[in-house]
Protein backbone atom coordinates (compact mmCIF):
# COMPACT_ATOMS: atom_id res chain seq x y z
CA UNK A 1 0.00 0.00 0.00
CA UNK A 2 2.90 2.26 0.75
CA UNK A 3 4.09 1.52 -2.76
CA UNK A 4 0.75 2.59 -4.17
CA UNK A 5 0.83 5.89 -2.26
CA UNK A 6 4.36 6.61 -3.41
CA UNK A 7 3.47 5.68 -6.99
CA UNK A 8 0.42 7.94 -7.13
CA UNK A 9 2.14 10.68 -5.13
CA UNK A 10 4.13 11.66 -8.20
CA UNK A 11 2.39 14.38 -10.24
CA UNK A 12 4.09 13.20 -13.44
CA UNK A 13 2.74 9.68 -12.94
CA UNK A 14 -0.73 10.99 -12.23
CA UNK A 15 -0.80 13.07 -15.38
CA UNK A 16 0.54 10.09 -17.40
CA UNK A 17 -2.24 7.87 -15.98
CA UNK A 18 -4.83 10.53 -16.83
CA UNK A 19 -3.58 10.57 -20.43
CA UNK A 20 -3.74 6.78 -20.58
CA UNK A 21 -7.31 6.85 -19.24
CA UNK A 22 -8.40 9.30 -21.94
CA UNK A 23 -6.66 7.18 -24.59
CA UNK A 24 -8.44 4.15 -23.21
CA UNK A 25 -11.82 5.87 -23.39
CA UNK A 26 -11.14 6.98 -26.95
CA UNK A 27 -9.87 3.58 -28.08
CA UNK A 28 -12.76 1.63 -26.58
CA UNK A 29 -15.71 3.95 -27.23
CA UNK A 30 -14.95 5.25 -30.72
CA UNK A 31 -15.25 1.68 -32.13
CA UNK A 32 -18.50 1.30 -30.18
CA UNK A 33 -20.00 4.38 -31.84
CA UNK A 34 -18.83 3.41 -35.33
CA UNK A 35 -20.04 -0.16 -34.95
CA UNK A 36 -23.53 0.93 -33.85
CA UNK A 37 -23.92 2.65 -37.20
CA UNK A 38 -22.43 -0.31 -39.10
CA UNK A 39 -24.45 -2.89 -37.18
CA UNK A 40 -27.69 -0.98 -37.81
CA UNK A 41 -26.96 -0.93 -41.54
CA UNK A 42 -25.87 -4.59 -41.66
CA UNK A 43 -28.67 -5.67 -39.32
CA UNK A 44 -31.16 -3.97 -41.60
CA UNK A 45 -29.66 -5.75 -44.63
CA UNK A 46 -30.00 -9.12 -42.83
CA UNK A 47 -33.55 -8.27 -41.80
CA UNK A 48 -34.52 -7.09 -45.27
CA UNK A 49 -32.72 -9.68 -47.41
CA UNK A 50 -33.05 -13.11 -45.83
CA UNK A 51 -30.52 -14.76 -48.16
CA UNK A 52 -27.81 -12.39 -46.97
CA UNK A 53 -28.42 -13.15 -43.35
CA UNK A 54 -26.82 -16.59 -43.13
CA UNK A 55 -23.65 -15.51 -44.92
CA UNK A 56 -23.23 -12.28 -43.00
CA UNK A 57 -23.96 -13.64 -39.54
CA UNK A 58 -21.75 -16.70 -40.23
CA UNK A 59 -18.88 -14.39 -41.16
CA UNK A 60 -19.53 -12.32 -38.04
CA UNK A 61 -19.25 -15.43 -35.87
CA UNK A 62 -15.93 -16.40 -37.43
CA UNK A 63 -14.56 -12.87 -37.10
CA UNK A 64 -15.47 -12.86 -33.44
CA UNK A 65 -13.38 -15.99 -32.80
CA UNK A 66 -10.16 -14.46 -34.20
CA UNK A 67 -7.90 -13.68 -31.20
CA UNK A 68 -7.61 -9.96 -30.62
CA UNK A 69 -3.85 -9.85 -30.58
CA UNK A 70 -3.78 -11.64 -33.93
CA UNK A 71 -6.29 -9.19 -35.36
CA UNK A 72 -4.27 -6.19 -34.12
CA UNK A 73 -1.27 -7.66 -35.91
CA UNK A 74 -3.05 -8.69 -39.13
CA UNK A 75 -4.80 -5.38 -39.79
CA UNK A 76 -1.64 -3.46 -40.83
CA UNK A 77 -0.95 -6.23 -43.35
CA UNK A 78 -4.46 -5.93 -44.77
CA UNK A 79 -4.93 -2.18 -44.93
CA UNK A 80 -1.36 -1.00 -44.95
CA UNK A 81 -1.26 0.99 -41.72
CA UNK A 82 1.88 1.21 -39.56
CA UNK A 83 2.21 -1.64 -37.07
CA UNK A 84 2.02 0.77 -34.12
CA UNK A 85 -0.83 2.89 -35.52
CA UNK A 86 -3.60 3.23 -32.93
CA UNK A 87 -6.12 3.00 -35.77
CA UNK A 88 -5.34 -0.72 -35.85
CA UNK A 89 -6.98 -1.05 -32.45
CA UNK A 90 -9.91 1.15 -33.43
CA UNK A 91 -10.52 -0.88 -36.58
CA UNK A 92 -10.07 -4.25 -34.85
CA UNK A 93 -12.50 -3.35 -32.07
CA UNK A 94 -14.96 -1.92 -34.59
CA UNK A 95 -14.88 -5.25 -36.40
CA UNK A 96 -15.49 -7.16 -33.15
CA UNK A 97 -18.27 -4.94 -31.92
CA UNK A 98 -19.99 -4.88 -35.29
CA UNK A 99 -19.81 -8.67 -35.39
CA UNK A 100 -21.31 -8.74 -31.91
CA UNK A 101 -24.13 -6.24 -32.58
CA UNK A 102 -25.32 -7.21 -36.05
CA UNK A 103 -27.24 -10.30 -34.97
CA UNK A 104 -29.20 -8.66 -32.13
CA UNK A 105 -30.06 -5.68 -34.35
CA UNK A 106 -31.28 -8.01 -37.07
CA UNK A 107 -33.24 -10.12 -34.57
CA UNK A 108 -34.76 -7.03 -32.97
CA UNK A 109 -35.92 -5.75 -36.35
CA UNK A 110 -37.39 -9.17 -37.14
CA UNK A 111 -39.23 -9.04 -33.81
CA UNK A 112 -41.14 -5.83 -34.56
CA UNK A 113 -44.75 -7.09 -34.79
CA UNK A 114 -45.98 -7.30 -38.38
CA UNK A 115 -49.14 -5.31 -37.60
CA UNK A 116 -47.04 -2.38 -36.38
CA UNK A 117 -44.97 -2.16 -39.57
CA UNK A 118 -48.11 -2.75 -41.63
CA UNK A 119 -49.88 0.04 -39.72
CA UNK A 120 -46.92 2.37 -40.36
CA UNK A 121 -46.96 1.57 -44.06
CA UNK A 122 -50.72 2.06 -44.21
CA UNK A 123 -50.43 5.46 -42.48
CA UNK A 124 -48.20 6.57 -45.35
CA UNK A 125 -44.65 6.23 -44.00
CA UNK A 126 -41.98 5.90 -46.68
CA UNK A 127 -39.56 3.02 -46.04
CA UNK A 128 -36.60 5.06 -44.71
CA UNK A 129 -38.72 7.14 -42.37
CA UNK A 130 -40.53 4.03 -41.18
CA UNK A 131 -37.19 2.39 -40.44
CA UNK A 132 -35.75 5.36 -38.57
CA UNK A 133 -38.84 6.38 -36.62
CA UNK A 134 -40.68 3.12 -36.00
CA UNK A 135 -38.58 -0.01 -36.46
CA UNK A 136 -35.24 1.25 -35.16
CA UNK A 137 -36.63 2.84 -31.97
CA UNK A 138 -38.35 -0.47 -31.20
CA UNK A 139 -34.99 -2.24 -31.59
CA UNK A 140 -33.28 0.06 -29.08
CA UNK A 141 -33.71 -2.15 -25.96
CA UNK A 142 -32.08 -5.13 -27.71
CA UNK A 143 -29.43 -2.92 -29.31
CA UNK A 144 -28.47 -1.60 -25.89
CA UNK A 145 -28.22 -5.07 -24.41
CA UNK A 146 -25.62 -5.76 -27.12
CA UNK A 147 -23.93 -2.40 -26.56
CA UNK A 148 -23.42 -3.11 -22.87
CA UNK A 149 -21.62 -6.37 -23.66
CA UNK A 150 -19.68 -4.61 -26.42
CA UNK A 151 -18.55 -1.74 -24.21
CA UNK A 152 -17.25 -4.00 -21.44
CA UNK A 153 -15.55 -6.25 -23.96
CA UNK A 154 -13.92 -3.28 -25.72
CA UNK A 155 -12.70 -1.72 -22.49
CA UNK A 156 -10.99 -4.97 -21.57
CA UNK A 157 -9.65 -5.64 -25.09
CA UNK A 158 -8.04 -2.20 -25.41
CA UNK A 159 -5.61 -3.24 -22.67
CA UNK A 160 -4.31 -5.96 -24.99
CA UNK A 161 -3.40 -3.21 -27.44
CA UNK A 162 -0.65 -2.11 -25.05
CA UNK A 163 1.27 -5.23 -26.07
CA UNK A 164 1.66 -3.71 -29.53
CA UNK A 165 2.27 -0.29 -28.05
CA UNK A 166 -0.96 1.58 -28.71
CA UNK A 167 -1.44 3.27 -25.35
CA UNK A 168 -4.37 3.14 -22.97
CA UNK A 169 -4.46 1.73 -19.46
CA UNK A 170 -2.88 -1.51 -20.69
CA UNK A 171 0.45 0.30 -20.62
CA UNK A 172 0.23 0.16 -16.82
CA UNK A 173 0.19 -3.63 -17.01
CA UNK A 174 3.09 -3.91 -19.46
CA UNK A 175 5.12 -1.42 -17.40
CA UNK A 176 4.28 -3.16 -14.14
CA UNK A 177 5.24 -6.59 -15.49
CA UNK A 178 8.43 -5.32 -17.05
CA UNK A 179 9.61 -3.59 -13.85
CA UNK A 180 8.06 -6.20 -11.50
CA UNK A 181 6.24 -3.37 -9.76
CA UNK A 182 2.70 -4.09 -8.49
CA UNK A 183 1.36 -0.53 -7.99
CA UNK A 184 0.72 0.35 -11.68
CA UNK A 185 -0.95 -3.04 -12.21
CA UNK A 186 -3.37 -2.40 -9.33
CA UNK A 187 -4.10 1.13 -10.57
CA UNK A 188 -4.66 -0.29 -14.06
CA UNK A 189 -7.12 -2.95 -12.84
CA UNK A 190 -9.06 -0.51 -10.66
CA UNK A 191 -9.33 2.14 -13.38
CA UNK A 192 -10.35 -0.40 -16.02
CA UNK A 193 -13.10 -1.73 -13.74
CA UNK A 194 -14.29 1.76 -12.84
CA UNK A 195 -14.33 2.81 -16.47
CA UNK A 196 -16.37 -0.28 -17.41
CA UNK A 197 -18.85 0.43 -14.59
CA UNK A 198 -19.21 4.12 -15.44
CA UNK A 199 -19.71 3.46 -19.16
CA UNK A 200 -22.23 0.73 -18.39
CA UNK A 201 -24.10 3.11 -16.07
CA UNK A 202 -24.15 5.77 -18.77
CA UNK A 203 -25.46 3.27 -21.33
CA UNK A 204 -28.24 2.22 -18.98
CA UNK A 205 -29.16 5.87 -18.37
CA UNK A 206 -29.12 6.58 -22.12
CA UNK A 207 -31.34 3.58 -22.79
CA UNK A 208 -33.84 4.71 -20.15
CA UNK A 209 -33.88 8.16 -21.68
CA UNK A 210 -34.40 6.78 -25.21
CA UNK A 211 -37.11 4.27 -24.25
CA UNK A 212 -39.51 5.84 -21.74
CA UNK A 213 -42.19 3.56 -23.24
CA UNK A 214 -40.32 0.42 -22.29
CA UNK A 215 -40.56 0.86 -18.55
CA UNK A 216 -44.09 1.99 -17.96
CA UNK A 217 -46.38 -0.44 -16.27
CA UNK A 218 -48.99 -2.09 -18.45
CA UNK A 219 -52.60 -2.58 -17.42
CA UNK A 220 -54.52 -5.79 -17.33
CA UNK A 221 -57.92 -5.15 -18.77
CA UNK B 1 -66.94 6.25 -53.82
CA UNK B 2 -64.71 3.20 -54.24
CA UNK B 3 -65.05 1.11 -57.34
CA UNK B 4 -63.52 -2.28 -58.10
CA UNK B 5 -63.54 -3.07 -61.82
CA UNK B 6 -62.67 -6.65 -62.81
CA UNK B 7 -60.04 -6.75 -60.06
CA UNK B 8 -58.03 -9.95 -59.79
CA UNK B 9 -55.16 -10.71 -57.43
CA UNK B 10 -53.03 -13.76 -58.05
CA UNK B 11 -50.20 -14.28 -55.57
CA UNK B 12 -46.75 -15.51 -56.63
CA UNK B 13 -47.54 -19.04 -55.49
CA UNK B 14 -50.45 -19.13 -57.92
CA UNK B 15 -53.32 -18.83 -55.43
CA UNK B 16 -56.07 -16.56 -56.58
CA UNK B 17 -57.00 -14.33 -53.67
CA UNK B 18 -59.51 -12.15 -55.51
CA UNK B 19 -61.22 -13.27 -58.67
CA UNK B 20 -62.54 -10.66 -61.06
CA UNK B 21 -64.21 -8.48 -58.44
CA UNK B 22 -66.73 -5.90 -59.60
CA UNK B 23 -68.14 -3.86 -56.76
CA UNK B 24 -69.00 -0.27 -56.00
CA UNK B 25 -68.85 1.06 -52.43
CA UNK B 26 -71.20 4.02 -52.14
CA UNK B 27 -69.87 7.24 -50.65
CA UNK B 28 -70.90 7.95 -47.07
CA UNK B 29 -71.87 4.37 -46.22
CA UNK B 30 -70.45 1.55 -44.16
CA UNK B 31 -69.82 -1.42 -46.43
CA UNK B 32 -68.75 -4.67 -44.83
CA UNK B 33 -66.66 -7.34 -46.55
CA UNK B 34 -67.38 -10.63 -44.83
CA UNK B 35 -66.46 -14.24 -45.48
CA UNK B 36 -64.45 -17.22 -44.24
CA UNK B 37 -60.65 -16.98 -44.05
CA UNK B 38 -58.96 -17.11 -47.42
CA UNK B 39 -61.90 -15.53 -49.22
CA UNK B 40 -60.00 -12.44 -50.33
CA UNK B 41 -61.82 -9.89 -48.19
CA UNK B 42 -58.67 -8.49 -46.57
CA UNK B 43 -56.74 -8.61 -49.85
CA UNK B 44 -59.54 -6.62 -51.50
CA UNK B 45 -59.40 -4.05 -48.70
CA UNK B 46 -55.62 -3.75 -48.90
CA UNK B 47 -55.72 -3.14 -52.62
CA UNK B 48 -57.63 0.08 -52.00
CA UNK B 49 -54.63 1.75 -50.34
CA UNK B 50 -52.08 -0.24 -52.35
CA UNK B 51 -50.77 -2.28 -49.46
CA UNK B 52 -51.25 -4.92 -52.17
CA UNK B 53 -51.40 -4.17 -55.88
CA UNK B 54 -53.88 -6.04 -58.10
CA UNK B 55 -52.66 -8.43 -60.80
CA UNK B 56 -55.24 -7.00 -63.17
CA UNK B 57 -58.23 -4.69 -63.10
CA UNK B 58 -58.76 -1.17 -61.83
CA UNK B 59 -59.62 0.33 -58.45
CA UNK B 60 -60.99 3.85 -58.40
CA UNK B 61 -61.27 6.03 -55.30
CA UNK B 62 -63.41 9.06 -56.09
CA UNK B 63 -62.86 8.43 -59.77
CA UNK B 64 -59.07 8.32 -59.49
CA UNK B 65 -57.18 5.15 -60.39
CA UNK B 66 -55.21 4.25 -57.25
CA UNK B 67 -52.37 2.82 -59.35
CA UNK B 68 -51.72 6.31 -60.70
CA UNK B 69 -50.97 7.71 -57.22
CA UNK B 70 -47.71 7.43 -55.26
CA UNK B 71 -48.57 4.86 -52.52
CA UNK B 72 -47.47 6.88 -49.44
CA UNK B 73 -49.38 9.93 -50.74
CA UNK B 74 -52.45 7.79 -51.41
CA UNK B 75 -52.33 6.19 -47.96
CA UNK B 76 -52.11 9.50 -46.11
CA UNK B 77 -55.50 10.34 -47.60
CA UNK B 78 -57.12 7.05 -46.56
CA UNK B 79 -57.67 6.19 -42.90
CA UNK B 80 -56.64 2.69 -41.89
CA UNK B 81 -57.54 0.74 -38.76
CA UNK B 82 -55.69 -2.53 -38.39
CA UNK B 83 -56.32 -5.66 -36.31
CA UNK B 84 -55.23 -5.30 -32.67
CA UNK B 85 -54.92 -1.56 -33.29
CA UNK B 86 -51.26 -1.76 -34.39
CA UNK B 87 -50.39 1.27 -32.28
CA UNK B 88 -46.75 2.35 -32.08
CA UNK B 89 -45.66 1.15 -28.62
CA UNK B 90 -42.85 3.72 -28.37
CA UNK B 91 -45.11 6.72 -28.90
CA UNK B 92 -47.61 8.25 -26.55
CA UNK B 93 -51.28 7.91 -27.36
CA UNK B 94 -51.39 11.55 -28.44
CA UNK B 95 -48.41 11.15 -30.78
CA UNK B 96 -49.89 7.95 -32.19
CA UNK B 97 -53.03 9.85 -33.12
CA UNK B 98 -50.97 12.72 -34.55
CA UNK B 99 -49.06 10.36 -36.89
CA UNK B 100 -50.70 11.17 -40.22
CA UNK B 101 -50.97 14.95 -39.66
CA UNK B 102 -47.22 14.93 -38.90
CA UNK B 103 -46.53 12.92 -42.06
CA UNK B 104 -48.55 15.51 -43.95
CA UNK B 105 -46.21 18.17 -42.62
CA UNK B 106 -48.44 19.85 -40.02
CA UNK B 107 -46.64 21.61 -37.18
CA UNK B 108 -46.24 19.53 -34.03
CA UNK B 109 -48.50 21.86 -32.03
CA UNK B 110 -51.28 21.78 -34.61
CA UNK B 111 -51.03 17.99 -35.03
CA UNK B 112 -51.22 17.46 -31.27
CA UNK B 113 -54.16 19.75 -30.77
CA UNK B 114 -55.96 17.94 -33.58
CA UNK B 115 -55.04 14.62 -31.91
CA UNK B 116 -56.53 15.85 -28.63
CA UNK B 117 -59.80 16.67 -30.42
CA UNK B 118 -59.87 13.17 -31.87
CA UNK B 119 -59.37 11.54 -28.47
CA UNK B 120 -62.38 13.44 -27.25
CA UNK B 121 -64.35 12.40 -30.34
CA UNK B 122 -63.75 8.70 -29.67
CA UNK B 123 -64.64 9.16 -26.01
CA UNK B 124 -61.24 8.97 -24.34
CA UNK B 125 -60.23 11.40 -21.57
CA UNK B 126 -57.56 13.95 -22.55
CA UNK B 127 -55.10 12.78 -19.86
CA UNK B 128 -54.93 9.40 -21.61
CA UNK B 129 -52.97 11.17 -24.38
CA UNK B 130 -49.84 11.14 -22.24
CA UNK B 131 -49.90 7.39 -21.74
CA UNK B 132 -48.27 4.69 -23.82
CA UNK B 133 -50.37 2.07 -25.63
CA UNK B 134 -49.33 -0.71 -23.24
CA UNK B 135 -51.05 1.23 -20.45
CA UNK B 136 -54.44 1.00 -22.20
CA UNK B 137 -57.00 -1.81 -22.30
CA UNK B 138 -57.69 -3.56 -25.60
CA UNK B 139 -60.89 -1.59 -26.15
CA UNK B 140 -59.16 1.72 -25.43
CA UNK B 141 -56.33 0.84 -27.82
CA UNK B 142 -58.89 0.13 -30.50
CA UNK B 143 -60.48 3.56 -29.96
CA UNK B 144 -57.05 5.14 -30.29
CA UNK B 145 -56.62 3.16 -33.52
CA UNK B 146 -59.85 4.68 -34.85
CA UNK B 147 -58.82 8.17 -33.70
CA UNK B 148 -55.46 7.76 -35.44
CA UNK B 149 -57.15 6.74 -38.69
CA UNK B 150 -59.46 9.77 -38.55
CA UNK B 151 -56.82 12.34 -37.57
CA UNK B 152 -56.28 13.89 -40.99
CA UNK B 153 -60.02 13.75 -41.72
CA UNK B 154 -59.77 11.33 -44.67
CA UNK B 155 -62.97 10.81 -46.68
CA UNK B 156 -62.33 7.06 -46.81
CA UNK B 157 -61.73 4.74 -43.87
CA UNK B 158 -60.52 1.14 -44.22
CA UNK B 159 -61.04 -1.11 -41.20
CA UNK B 160 -59.39 -4.54 -41.21
CA UNK B 161 -61.06 -6.75 -38.58
CA UNK B 162 -60.60 -3.90 -36.12
CA UNK B 163 -62.64 -5.34 -33.28
CA UNK B 164 -61.77 -9.03 -33.58
CA UNK B 165 -59.29 -9.07 -30.70
CA UNK B 166 -61.56 -7.64 -27.99
CA UNK B 167 -64.15 -9.47 -25.95
CA UNK B 168 -67.79 -9.53 -27.11
CA UNK B 169 -69.08 -6.92 -24.67
CA UNK B 170 -66.35 -4.42 -25.52
CA UNK B 171 -66.79 -5.24 -29.21
CA UNK B 172 -70.46 -4.33 -29.09
CA UNK B 173 -69.59 -1.03 -27.41
CA UNK B 174 -67.03 -0.27 -30.11
CA UNK B 175 -69.53 -1.12 -32.85
CA UNK B 176 -72.07 1.27 -31.33
CA UNK B 177 -69.36 3.90 -31.08
CA UNK B 178 -68.48 3.45 -34.75
CA UNK B 179 -72.13 3.84 -35.76
CA UNK B 180 -72.39 6.98 -33.63
CA UNK B 181 -69.21 8.41 -35.18
CA UNK B 182 -70.38 7.56 -38.67
CA UNK B 183 -73.68 9.37 -38.10
CA UNK B 184 -71.59 12.41 -37.25
CA UNK B 185 -68.77 12.12 -39.80
CA UNK B 186 -70.35 10.52 -42.88
CA UNK B 187 -67.22 8.72 -44.10
CA UNK B 188 -67.00 6.08 -46.78
CA UNK B 189 -66.08 3.07 -44.67
CA UNK B 190 -65.01 -0.38 -45.79
CA UNK B 191 -65.01 -2.79 -42.89
CA UNK B 192 -63.63 -6.33 -43.04
CA UNK B 193 -64.78 -9.01 -40.63
CA UNK B 194 -65.28 -12.77 -40.52
CA UNK B 195 -68.19 -12.33 -38.11
CA UNK B 196 -71.54 -12.26 -39.90
CA UNK B 197 -73.27 -10.86 -36.81
CA UNK B 198 -70.90 -7.91 -36.81
CA UNK B 199 -71.43 -7.50 -40.56
CA UNK B 200 -75.22 -7.28 -40.43
CA UNK B 201 -75.07 -5.15 -37.31
CA UNK B 202 -72.96 -2.32 -38.67
CA UNK B 203 -73.12 -2.67 -42.47
CA UNK B 204 -75.43 -0.64 -44.65
CA UNK B 205 -74.33 -2.95 -47.44
CA UNK B 206 -72.64 -6.31 -46.96
CA UNK B 207 -70.44 -8.11 -49.49
CA UNK B 208 -70.17 -11.84 -48.78
CA UNK B 209 -67.02 -13.42 -50.23
CA UNK B 210 -66.40 -17.12 -50.67
CA UNK B 211 -63.18 -19.13 -50.98
CA UNK B 212 -61.29 -18.37 -54.16
CA UNK B 213 -61.98 -14.67 -53.88
CA UNK B 214 -65.43 -14.73 -55.43
CA UNK B 215 -68.12 -12.24 -54.46
CA UNK B 216 -71.11 -14.38 -53.52
CA UNK B 217 -73.63 -11.66 -52.73
CA UNK B 218 -73.64 -7.91 -52.29
CA UNK B 219 -76.76 -6.61 -50.63
CA UNK B 220 -78.34 -4.83 -47.71
CA UNK B 221 -78.13 -6.92 -44.55
CA UNK B 222 -81.89 -7.48 -44.29
CA UNK B 223 -81.96 -8.78 -47.88
CA UNK B 224 -78.96 -10.98 -47.21
CA UNK B 225 -80.74 -12.66 -44.31
CA UNK B 226 -84.12 -12.83 -45.99
CA UNK B 227 -82.99 -13.81 -49.48
CA UNK B 228 -79.52 -15.40 -49.58
CA UNK B 229 -78.36 -15.75 -53.19
CA UNK B 230 -77.26 -19.36 -52.87
CA UNK B 231 -76.54 -22.22 -50.48
CA UNK B 232 -73.12 -20.87 -49.60
CA UNK B 233 -74.53 -17.54 -48.43
CA UNK B 234 -77.45 -19.22 -46.68
CA UNK B 235 -75.03 -21.49 -44.85
CA UNK B 236 -72.63 -18.66 -44.08
CA UNK B 237 -75.23 -16.33 -42.63
CA UNK B 238 -76.11 -19.17 -40.30
CA UNK B 239 -78.92 -21.41 -39.06
CA UNK B 240 -80.64 -18.75 -37.00
CA UNK B 241 -80.80 -16.20 -39.79
CA UNK B 242 -84.60 -16.18 -39.51
CA UNK B 243 -84.22 -15.03 -35.94
CA UNK B 244 -81.42 -12.60 -36.79
CA UNK B 245 -83.43 -11.00 -39.58
CA UNK B 246 -85.83 -9.82 -36.88
CA UNK B 247 -83.15 -7.20 -36.15
CA UNK B 248 -84.37 -5.37 -39.22
CA UNK B 249 -88.07 -5.37 -38.28
CA UNK B 250 -89.02 -2.54 -35.99
CA UNK B 251 -91.00 -3.29 -32.88
CA UNK B 252 -93.49 -0.47 -33.22
CA UNK B 253 -96.29 -3.00 -33.90
CA UNK B 254 -95.71 -4.66 -30.55
CA UNK B 255 -98.11 -3.36 -27.91
CA UNK B 256 -96.83 -3.61 -24.39
CA UNK B 257 -99.10 -4.46 -21.48
CA UNK B 258 -98.79 -3.01 -18.01
CA UNK B 259 -96.63 -5.10 -15.71
CA UNK B 260 -97.15 -5.45 -11.96
CA UNK B 261 -94.20 -3.92 -10.14
CA UNK B 262 -92.78 -3.81 -6.64
CA UNK B 263 -90.26 -1.28 -5.40
CA UNK B 264 -86.95 -2.42 -3.92
CA UNK B 265 -86.58 -1.19 -0.37
CA UNK B 266 -90.30 -1.11 0.41
CA UNK B 267 -92.62 -3.67 2.03
CA UNK B 268 -94.38 -6.19 -0.25
CA UNK B 269 -97.13 -8.74 0.30
CA UNK B 270 -97.04 -12.28 -1.09
CA UNK B 271 -98.67 -12.65 -4.51
CA UNK B 272 -99.44 -15.59 -6.88
CA UNK B 273 -98.00 -13.78 -9.89
CA UNK B 274 -94.59 -12.70 -11.14
CA UNK B 275 -93.81 -9.10 -10.27
CA UNK B 276 -91.06 -6.89 -11.63
CA UNK B 277 -88.88 -5.25 -9.00
CA UNK B 278 -87.85 -1.70 -9.83
CA UNK B 279 -85.82 0.99 -8.12
CA UNK B 280 -87.09 4.50 -7.34
CA UNK B 281 -86.30 5.62 -10.93
CA UNK B 282 -88.43 2.72 -12.24
CA UNK B 283 -85.35 0.93 -13.62
CA UNK B 284 -85.83 -2.88 -13.55
CA UNK B 285 -83.77 -4.73 -10.93
CA UNK B 286 -85.06 -8.32 -11.28
CA UNK B 287 -88.15 -10.47 -10.82
CA UNK B 288 -89.95 -11.48 -7.65
CA UNK B 289 -91.16 -15.08 -8.10
CA UNK B 290 -94.82 -15.97 -7.30
CA UNK B 291 -95.42 -16.84 -3.68
CA UNK B 292 -92.16 -15.40 -2.39
CA UNK B 293 -92.60 -14.06 1.13
CA UNK B 294 -90.40 -11.19 2.12
CA UNK B 295 -89.61 -10.37 5.72
CA UNK B 296 -89.19 -6.65 6.15
CA UNK B 297 -88.22 -4.45 3.21
CA UNK B 298 -87.64 -5.99 -0.24
CA UNK B 299 -83.93 -6.53 -0.92
CA UNK B 300 -82.30 -7.43 -4.23
CA UNK B 301 -80.93 -10.78 -3.05
CA UNK B 302 -84.36 -12.43 -3.12
CA UNK B 303 -84.91 -11.42 -6.76
CA UNK B 304 -84.45 -13.63 -9.82
CA UNK B 305 -82.11 -11.98 -12.32
CA UNK B 306 -84.04 -10.35 -15.14
CA UNK B 307 -83.79 -11.14 -18.85
CA UNK B 308 -82.63 -8.76 -21.56
CA UNK B 309 -84.53 -5.47 -21.93
CA UNK B 310 -85.82 -3.95 -25.13
CA UNK B 311 -86.32 -0.35 -25.93
CA UNK B 312 -89.70 0.69 -27.30
CA UNK B 313 -89.46 1.38 -31.03
CA UNK B 314 -86.34 -0.68 -31.60
CA UNK B 315 -86.05 -4.04 -33.35
CA UNK B 316 -88.51 -6.85 -32.80
CA UNK B 317 -85.55 -9.17 -32.21
CA UNK B 318 -84.92 -7.36 -28.95
CA UNK B 319 -88.57 -7.78 -27.93
CA UNK B 320 -88.48 -11.49 -28.71
CA UNK B 321 -85.21 -12.00 -26.89
CA UNK B 322 -86.47 -10.07 -23.86
CA UNK B 323 -89.52 -12.34 -23.62
CA UNK B 324 -87.53 -15.56 -24.14
CA UNK B 325 -84.83 -14.66 -21.64
CA UNK B 326 -87.12 -13.46 -18.86
CA UNK B 327 -87.75 -15.88 -15.97
CA UNK B 328 -91.40 -14.76 -15.93
CA UNK B 329 -91.85 -15.14 -19.70
CA UNK B 330 -92.55 -11.40 -19.82
CA UNK B 331 -90.16 -9.32 -21.88
CA UNK B 332 -89.60 -5.95 -20.24
CA UNK B 333 -89.88 -2.84 -22.38
CA UNK B 334 -88.08 0.33 -21.28
CA UNK B 335 -88.00 3.91 -22.51
CA UNK B 336 -84.77 5.55 -23.69
CA UNK B 337 -84.00 6.54 -20.08
CA UNK B 338 -84.24 2.91 -19.00
CA UNK B 339 -87.52 3.20 -17.07
CA UNK B 340 -90.06 0.38 -17.34
CA UNK B 341 -93.04 1.00 -19.64
CA UNK B 342 -94.54 -2.50 -19.72
CA UNK B 343 -94.03 -6.07 -20.83
CA UNK B 344 -94.86 -8.52 -23.63
CA UNK B 345 -94.98 -12.30 -23.96
CA UNK B 346 -93.24 -14.23 -26.74
CA UNK B 347 -96.68 -15.21 -28.06
CA UNK B 348 -97.62 -11.57 -28.49
CA UNK B 349 -94.37 -10.84 -30.36
CA UNK B 350 -94.87 -13.88 -32.56
CA UNK B 351 -98.37 -12.74 -33.40
CA UNK B 352 -96.95 -9.43 -34.63
CA UNK B 353 -94.32 -11.24 -36.73
CA UNK B 354 -97.01 -13.50 -38.23
CA UNK B 355 -99.17 -10.49 -38.95
CA UNK B 356 -96.34 -8.76 -40.77
CA UNK B 357 -95.63 -11.86 -42.85
CA UNK B 358 -99.29 -12.12 -43.89
CA UNK B 359 -99.51 -8.45 -44.77
CA UNK B 360 -96.39 -8.79 -46.96
CA UNK B 361 -97.61 -11.83 -48.88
Amino acid sequence: MGDLGKYLGDAGTRSAIWTMLLEHVYLSLLPLVISVVLAVVLGWVCHRYGWFRGALLGTANIVYTVPSLALFAIIPAIIGTQVLDINNVVIALTVYTTALLTRPVSDALDAVPAQITAAATAMGFRPLRRFLTVELPLAVPVLFAGLRVGSVSNISLVSVGALIGTGGLGVLFTDGFRSRYLAPIIVGIVLTLLLALVVDGLLVALRQWLTPWNHVRGVKA
Amino acid sequence: MIEFRAVTKRFDDGTIAVNSLDLAVEAGTITVFVGPSGCGKTTSLRMVNRMIDPTSGTILVDGRDVLSVDPPELRRGIGYVIQQAGLFPHRTVLDNVATVPLLLGWSKAKARSRAAELLELVGLPAEMGKRYPVQLSGGQQQRVGVARALAADPPVLLMDEPFSAVDPVVREGLQDELLRLQAELDKTIVFVTHDIDEAVRIGEKVAVFREGGILAQYDQPAELLARPADDFVAHFVGKDRGYRSLSFVDASGVEVDPVPTVVVGSRVDASPEWRLAVDERKHPRGWLAPGTTVDGDLTEDVLKPGGSLFEVGQSIRGAMDAALSSPSGLGVAVDPEGAVVGAVTATQVLAVIEGLRESRS
